[in-house]
């Protein structure tokens, strides 16, 4: 009790007091943040040390002492303090044709500029809901693996290329893109049979889904570069190529017909029987009621799904195709340049980084936009 | 009845039976079969048209005739080139599992430690891990051995330059070399005194759990446990007199000789799949977690559980029944990435059976067959484990 200071304000009449320095501002944020117990000190104190560790050096390699026009890496050296004290960025810059169309005959290339240019006006009507005239645009997005793989590949009026001179980030994207366009479908048919009640159906689907699941991808691929000739009449020969490709998307389907049954499942009974009252056929009901809703929620799954699919398209390397990775690989043996692996994995790293995280943004935002509950 | 009143108007009898579901379903279904075995009818020709062709038969006759290579990690069995080729898909195998089960191990702890470090509330570590966790998963595994591996050729020295620890491990591009024990005489009493120390702990926990029940009576179980386990054994160790030496790696011309060495292939592979596969794990723990109400935590605070406990007794167990299914495929999919080990060397089945042997007899289809069979049967036995767990740990509802 203070005697001495007088009572300005009468009861209840005082002003509020600004909140105590070290609750608000930036004081305030990292003590309820960074230091709220002593264990989080010691955490935030290890992280700060391990950012200050790591992340000085990295920028110095990355940036400040990386070279980006050399011949060789002697040359690239050369221009440092010490070897290897910086990046040698003109190594991806010699490479980047190579990385980008794999041993296309340049004079050809603008067949895969185009097809470029065409994948991505394919996926804009998968992607935006509120295009107009969207249904002819997904019908071009159906039709788009064939006019590129037409473009691609050459005969009617092309001249032919080799698929053994497909490479790079177009190998990477001809796997990927044909393993997702196709295995939709055919995981919505393995999906349906699965719940059929017809047993035979449902049989030798739960056993092709299985047996594929429980397979690595790399086997599968295995298969395809030396066994899948056997089962083909004699004297018919499919490209490498191909026969990944049907392997790839084999692969693919069975995960996404397990999705996709995730999908199935949540719909409700009665939806199935309104379609019955209505007088809807299997295929109607499926068509109007069903699917639609199904592949609703299954769309992060499938997202997922896509990005599994797109990450594992670097095996192919493994049976001798020459995919990004591969030809990294590949390039890291010749003696101009060897010894350069970080550079070349971490361009290979952010070009699956960007691709496979901006799918993963893009899921998130679609399951923000498609949760309608509350 | 009605078929003396069959009119003009009436639909044949064919599509009359089309429109009926029952046959109809029994049609397409035995259509379906016609279908598949005519299609495998083909392949099964085609293949025998093929291998007859190619001069070949089809029999697993090739699988004890000597294998004629050597294989360069065999930590379990020994292997030698005039083994035969069933020997080496074993050895094989058992190099696939020793990267499965010590990448699900150590994929387990750091799966678990991200998970909750992600739900920190601590801003700085919950944002880095995240970071971690994006770049990671976005990244194909293929690159990560790689990487890992380029990490070994390049950046680790030669063996002549090895970086010591206190000179008993040595760290170097051609593998660790640790120091390998060496059991003496009367060291079968501490094996002995484990096991014995095992079942004491097993029958105390029992106990505690009774007296609890009756009494709730509450003893430290994890402390004592422990002390028990390790305790026993080391009192052992010291009075049957220190049976247990160790050889310590040392250099000789240019590579180590003595002690173990862990090979490079297998350090990077393991690696890379368990910090790949964590985050996959770390992901599927913070949604277990978050998948607990709050009012779990509160109520259990309000009864005067520590946090501790509270965490240990009602958010994990909770928490577990949610993360369990998908952790499952996590460990599956872990195993079936080991297939990887081929990029990189490391010896495992389908290097060994599905790579050098194939190659050396040219037996493609029996050697795939054995390799594709090889893989569902661990897929099988590890999902039908996981299931069993599941079913264990998931709620009995009254």
């Amino acid at each position: 009790m203070s005697k001495t200071v007088q009572q300005e304000f009468a009861p209840g009449t005082h002003p509020d007091l600004p909140p105590p320095v070290n609750t608000t501002g930036i004081i305030g944020w990292s003590r309820k943040n960074l230091f709220s117990s002593p264990l989080n000190t010691i955490l935030t104190l290890l992280a700060m040390l391990l950012l200050w560790k790591s992340l000085p050096p990295l920028f110095e390699w990355a940036v400040i002492n990386s070279v980006s026009t050399a011949d060789s890496r002697e040359q690239c050296w050369n221009q440092m303090s010490s070897p290897g004290a910086g990046a040698c960025w003109a190594f991806i810059k010699d490479r980047v044709e190579l990385f980008t169309y794999g041993f296309y005959p340049p004079p050809l290339r603008w067949r895969v500029n185009i097809s470029f240019v065409l994948l991505a006006l394919a996926v804009v009507p998968v992607l935006y809901e509120k295009l107009p005239y969207r249904k002819y645009g997904l019908i071009y997005s159906a039709v788009f693996p064939f006019i590129a793989g037409w473009l691609l590949v050459g005969g009617f009026g092309l001249e032919q290329v080799d698929t053994d001179q497909f490479g790079g980030i177009m190998l990477t994207l001809i796997i990927g893109v044909t393993g997702i366009s196709f295995s939709l479908p055919i995981g919505v048919a393995l999906a349906l049979g699965r719940q059929s009640n017809m047993p035979v159906l449902k049989i030798l689907c739960v056993l092709f889904i299985e047996f594929i699941r429980g397979v690595p991808l790399i086997t599968l691929l295995f298969v395809a570069s030396t066994m899948l000739n056997y089962f083909l009449p004699p004297g018919t020969v499919y490209a490498l190529l191909v026969r990944v490709l049907i392997m790839v998307t084999l692969f693919a389907s069975a995960y996404m017909a397990e999705v996709i049954r995730g999908g199935l499942q949540a719909i409700a009974k009665g939806q199935h029987e309104a379609g019955d009252s209505l007088g809807l056929t299997y295929w109607q009901a499926h068509r109007l009621i069903i699917l639609p809703q199904a592949m609703k929620i299954s769309i992060p799954g499938i997202v997922s799904t896509f990005i599994g699919l797109y990450k594992d398209t670097t095996l192919v390397l493994i049976i001798g195709m020459m995919d990004i990775l591969g030809l990294g690989n590949a390039s890291l043996a010749d003696a101009k340049w060897a010894g350069l692996a970080n550079e070349v994995y971490i361009f290979v790293a952010l070009y699956f980084f960007i691709s496979c995280f901006s799918m993963s943004r893009y899921s998130l935002y679609l399951e923000k936009k498609l949760h309608t509950g509350h | 009845m009605s078929s003396a009143s069959v009119t003009a108007n009436e639909p044949m009898l064919l599509l009359r039976l089309w429109r009926n579901q029952e046959y109809r379903s029994v049609f397409i279904q035995i259509m379906t079969m016609l279908i598949l075995f005519t299609f495998l009818g083909m392949i099964g020709n085609n293949v025998a048209n093929n291998l007859e062709k190619a001069g070949k038969d089809f029999s697993f006759a090739f699988l004890s005739y000597p294998a004629g290579y050597d294989i360069t990690f065999q930590p379990f069995i020994s292997f030698s080139p005039t083994d035969t080729h069933f020997r080496a898909a074993i050895v094989g195998l058992l190099n696939t599992l020793l990267v499965a089960v010590s990448g699900v191990i150590i994929a387990s702890i750091m799966g678990f430690t991200m998970g909750i470090l992600r739900l920190s509330n601590n801003w700085l570590v919950s944002k880095l891990v995240y970071v971690f966790l994006e770049f990671t998963r976005n990244i194909p595994v293929l690159l990560h051995i790689f990487f890992v591996y380029s990490i070994f050729l390049y950046v680790l020295p030669v063996p002549k330059k090895a970086i010591s620890l206190s000179d008993t491990v040595f760290l170097t591009n051609r593998g660790f070399f640790i120091p390998s024990p060496v059991f003496e005489d009367g060291f079968g009493y501490v094996w002995l005194a484990l096991l014995l120390a095992i079942v004491a702990v097993v029958v105390f926990v029992i106990w505690e759990r009774k007296n609890q029940d009756q009494t709730g009576e509450n003893y430290p179980v994890i402390t004592i446990s422990a002390a028990i386990i390790i305790g026993l054994p080391l009192l052992t160790y010291f009075i049957s007199g220190s049976p247990l030496s160790w050889e310590v790696p040392a250099i000789k011309g240019f590579n180590f000789k003595g002690g173990s060495s862990i090979k490079p292939e297998y350090i990077a592979l393991t690696f890379a799949l368990a910090y790949y596969t964590s985050c996959f794990i770390a992901e599927i723990v913070r949604a277990g977690i978050l998948a607990v109400s709050g009012g779990q935590s509160e109520a259990s605070h309000a009864l005067g559980l520590s946090h501790g406990n509270t965490l240990r007794l009602v958010v994990i167990p909770q928490a577990l029944r949610v993360i369990i299914p998908p952790l499952a495929s996590q460990y599956l999919n872990l195993t079936k990435n080991s297939s990887l080990a081929i990029a990189i060397g490391y010896m495992d089945v389908v290097a060994t059976i599905g790579g050098i042997s194939l190659m050396q007899t040219g037996k493609e289809m029996e050697t795939m067959i054995f390799v594709l069979m090889t893989y569902l049967i661990i897929s099988l036995i590890i999902s039908a484990f996981m299931n069993w767990f599941n079913k264990r740990m998931s709620l009995v509802e009254r």
